[in-house]
């Protein structure tokens, strides 16, 4: 019998060279299998063997791994403590399965429930979404229950279920990872939404950064079609605005046009996609659904997490981390425990100076705050946001007044221009993060102009630019459409307010 | 030959929902760019002005309004790439791309444990240091 290798096909692995490992078990005489990914991402390309793993393997470490004299051996995978320690829901088969296999699925318990949901009637399967407590894993939280409910109740016969698979913030992967490893998952998810409100078609936008996710999804459909019927479902692939993360600028994008965010209301429950009452949500959140509609999912669901954020999420650990990768825990451990016992501290073995939770757009958190607890209510109340629940780490050598201004220059490049305070406040914010962090004390251009007759004429102090800074913040934050201009200014306003001294001017004579 | 090519593209988005993406991804891949006739075709078969097409094409990074037929790298540069050194990278890069190479930033790739990464074409690539990106810029 000739020895049975998994080896992940998910992009990360290929990234680090899975495939070249795959093709030398190949030629050793191996069968190789291409599974999904565990998420131990610092041990990609991962290989098992029996249940025992072994990297970050090389195609030269092969010769090793088949004689049992490699140095790269993990034991057994499912006892690492990496592995043992979460509570696995959405991604229950990662690691396990052929992402692209039925029988795999099925065997594992895929569309159990669907076929649940489908026994039910739809009212029913609304019911049990809201009894899991399940909240939207896009970033914004609310309940996903409420929103199918509002779109099930909307009149009209064409209604939509719509996947936000636009995974734009740098330290997110979870739902590439879905999509690439489990998509039928997904797809399950998507046609349990539709026949609980009542939907035909399904639509998921996948940004065009994600080209195996792309892949491996019209793959599943094309697979699941008549499991699926008469609900169908369909691939749309985004064109690298960041901004169609935004629901409605989403919508816009599917419809095809111009990314620009849509003002609320109408909400997209009420007028959608093309009008119709229309369900957005995140990869994470219809990836939970199956598990939530298989028997006593809905209860079991609801009994993790603390306070008001149930179940689970599905971490993702990034940045300047040792042990990077997906951690998928209840609600309410703390933020220390995540960065520093699981991670384990940075990769480059300096001390943590900043995390940033949420995305691009999420504030940068000082390690004095590691007490926090992983929810909703915990994040918002420390002004910051759990968003999609990614968590970039950075270590001492990072500059805060720098990321702070890509914070705004960032905002600058992807505004989609629809809104003021978020097209041309983050073009000023640049400038002013510019003048604070250089230390010139020239006399501001824009508030020389003549209509600027409110200005005032002499040169600002460096305290003035700061309350200025601040006041820019404040009117981006309540005045913007979206979420862009919304809530740059917590990356912004956090890092000046845990880290003054990088934006002084004496911290970058030398750099 | 384009025009004909065109017609073919626009045939096969006949009477889907929402045609334009996917129109203009196709347009994209075959052309390199969708330049003033293609908008102009495309604005005609969808019924609507040359200007809305216009407005969608410039508004999203994918699309370009001329062909650049040089070999494109995409270097991460987002905040988790940032973390884990991307931007010391980026000068050997841009020496090593040259004119020959169109070396752009991209902002996430989603192997953000992983960085520094890149994209050419489908293929991604990470943990690159600065050997193993300037390799992968000569090589494009």
């Amino acid at each position: 019998m000739a020895t049975v290798v998994r080896i992940s096909d998910d992009a990360l692995a290929l990234a680090c060279g899975a495939d070249a490992v795959a093709a030398a078990f190949a030629a050793a005489g191996c069968v190789v299998e291409r599974v999904s990914s565990w998420g131990m991402q610092w041990l990609e390309p991962l290989v098992e063997i029996a249940g025992k793993g072994f990297g970050p393997a090389t195609p030269d470490d092969v010769s090793a791994i088949l004689d049992g004299s490699s140095a790269k051996a993990i034991g057994a995978i499912d006892a690492h403590p990496f592995i043992a320690g979460q509570q696995r829901l959405t991604f229950a088969r990662a690691g396990k399965t052929r992402p692209l296999s039925l029988e795999d699925y099925a065997a594992t318990g895929g569309w159990a429930g669907l076929n649940r949901a489908r026994a039910m009637a739809s009212q029913a399967v609304v019911d049990d979404v809201l009894q899991s407590g399940l909240r939207g894993r896009g970033g914004a939280g609310f309940p996903a229950g409420i929103k199918w409910k509002t779109v099930a109740d909307a009149p009209g016969s064409r209604k939509y279920i719509v996947c936000n698979a636009d995974e734009g913030d740098s330290g997110t992967f979870a739902d590439r990872m879905v999509m690439e490893g489990d998509p039928f998952q997904l797809i399950e998810g998507m046609a349990i939404a539709a026949h609980a409100v009542g939907a035909g078609q399904g639509y998921i936008y996948v940004r065009s950064e994600y080209p195996h996710a792309i892949a491996k999804l019209n793959a599943a459909i094309a697979l699941s079609r008549e499991i699926l019927a008469p609900f169908r479902v369909e691939v749309r692939v985004g064109a690298g605005a960041y901004v169609c993360g935004e629901e409605t600028s989403l919508l816009n994008s599917l419809e095809g046009k111009r990314g620009e965010v849509r003002a609320k209301p109408p909400l997209p429950a009420h007028e959608g996609l093309f009008g119709c009452p229309t369900v957005v949500n995140n990869v994470l959140t219809l990836a939970a659904i199956p598990h939530v509609l298989s028997d006593g999912g809905a209860r079991l669901y609801n009994s993790l997490g603390v306070d008001r954020s149930k179940g689970t999420m599905p971490v993702q650990l990034a940045g300047n981390i040792l042990h990077g990768g997906l951690y998928e825990v209840a609600f309410g451990i703390t933020l220390g425990e995540l960065v520093n016992e699981i991670g384990g501290g940075t990769a480059s073995g300096r001390p943590v100076k900043a995390v940033q939770v949420g995305g691009p757009l999420g504030a940068y958190i000082h390690p004095h705050q590691f007490h926090l607890s992983f929810d909703y209510e915990a994040f918002a109340a420390a002004d910051a946001l759990i968003g999609h629940g990614g968590i970039v780490v950075f270590d001492d050598t990072a500059d805060m007044g720098h990321l702070a201004r890509f914070a705004m220059e960032f905002c600058a490049v992807e505004s989609c221009g629809k809104c003021t305070p978020c097209r041309i406040g983050s073009t000023r914010g640049v400038e002013l993060l510019d003048r604070i962090r250089s230390g010139v004390r020239t006399p501001d251009p824009v508030g020389a102009l003549a209509q600027m007759h409110n200005a005032p004429k002499a040169v600002r102090t460096a305290e003035q630019d700061i309350v200025l800074l601040e006041d820019l913040c404040e009117t981006m934050k309540f005045g913007s459409l979206c979420a862009l201009g919304g809530f740059t200014p917590y990356p912004v306003l956090s890092a000046l307010r845990h880290w003054p001294q990088d934006f002084q001017r004496e911290t970058h004579d030398g750099i | 030959m384009q025009a004909e090519k065109l017609t073919e593209i626009l045939a096969r988005h006949a009477g889907r929902e929402g045609p334009l993406l996917p129109i203009l991804h196709d347009v994209q891949a075959a052309f390199g760019c969708i330049d003033a006739a293609a908008e102009v075709s495309i604005a005609k078969a969808l019924n609507i002005s040359r200007a809305e097409v216009h407005g969608v094409v410039s508004f999203y990074h994918d699309f370009q309004e001329q062909a650049d037929p040089r070999p494109h790298v995409q270097l991460c540069r987002a905040e988790a790439c940032q973390a884990r050194g991307a931007e010391a990278l980026v000068p050997a890069a841009e020496a090593a791309a040259g004119e020959r190479v169109r070396l752009s930033s991209v902002y996430c790739l989603g192997l953000c444990s992983a960085g520094p990464a890149a994209r050419a074409g489908d293929t991604v690539y990470a943990r690159l240091d600065q050997a193993g990106l300037v390799r992968l810029v000569e090589e494009a």
